[in-house]
């Protein structure tokens, strides 16, 4: 069975890394800059498979394991702090929660 | 099988592209599944169908219908997408693109120059990754869990509403009825 390079693996994890990062430096819109955070986590994620794929060993889904773990808390209490700026700014623009008012 | 791994990048790019341009956050969101599953089918192929499984699940089951909750409670309307498409246009994403793609640029000229090795084609099952996990990375399975835990909490004081008051008049009278 013929199999990929390792190489085009991680170009393709660096390609998805690259688009996650432009989203989240150009969008204004904060829910996303959040889906813009998962899409760069999960190319993260992408790396260390092709890393452990190269070296046929499981430390690589070990560490995406722990890495969609750590996204699964992030997007929840991310979430729940858009509410919060939703509820009181009326507005999803991130350049207006720059005031901390308490 | 490299036609297929080559098959499924170029929709998981593609979908990724269409994810980072649209205005409406629901097709966004239904773009970024379509992104998952070509990742999970990469994983696949890349002889890890434990984590292509749980990349369904977790990623685009749990993850994208819990975005797609907090945007139905937020009742937008379709000012929303106008707004959206008033943020996105102009030149603001030249210089963030621009610089972005050129350090893209050199990471594959990195790659590409270097020596290129097989992926082996062992396939590492959920047996292996178990027995890694709960072996010499059980400290990182009992620190997951206090990031999950501390995390529920999180989530729990900071969705919370406050009680509102409309006036105090209305709030003595309920303490008249108690």
């Amino acid at each position: 069975m013929e199999t990929v390079a390792v190489e085009y693996g991680l170009i393709l994890a660096g390609t998805l890394f690259a688009l996650g990062l432009i989203s989240v430096l150009v969008r204004r819109n904060i829910i996303f800059m959040l889906i813009s955070v998962e899409i760069m986590l999960n190319a993260a994620g992408l790396a260390f498979i092709v890393a452990g794929a190269r070296w046929g060993q499981a430390d690589g889904q070990v560490m995406f394991i722990f890495i969609i773990t750590m996204a699964a808390a992030e997007v929840s209490v991310g979430l729940a702090l858009i509410l919060q700026i939703y509820h009181q700014l009326k507005t999803l623009d991130s350049d207006a929660a720059d005031k901390m008012k308490g | 099988m490299q036609a297929t791994f080559y098959i499924a990048s170029a929709v998981a790019v593609l979908a990724t592209i269409m994810v980072i341009t649209r205005y409406n956050m629901i097709h966004a969101l239904l773009y970024l599944v379509i992104s998952f599953l070509a990742v999970a089918i990469v994983f696949f192929i890349l002889g890890a169908p434990f984590v292509a499984a749980l990349e369904v699940i977790v990623y685009a089951g749990a993850i994208v219908v819990l975005i797609i909750f907090a945007i139905m409670m937020l009742n937008l309307k379709e000012e929303a997408v106008e707004q959206e498409r008033i943020w996105f246009s102009g030149n603001t994403w030249i210089g963030p693109g621009v610089l972005s793609v050129i350090l893209l640029g050199e990471l594959i000229y990195i790659l590409v120059s270097s020596a290129s090795p097989e992926v082996s084609s062992r396939v590492i099952d959920a047996r292996d990754v178990g027995l890694s996990l709960y072996g010499p990375y059980i400290i990182g399975v009992e620190l997951c869990g206090l990031l999950l835990m501390s995390g529920i909490v999180g989530a729990y004081h900071l969705g919370r509403q406050k009680k509102k008051v409309v006036h105090r008049f209305l709030e003595q009278t309920d303490e008249w009825k108690q």
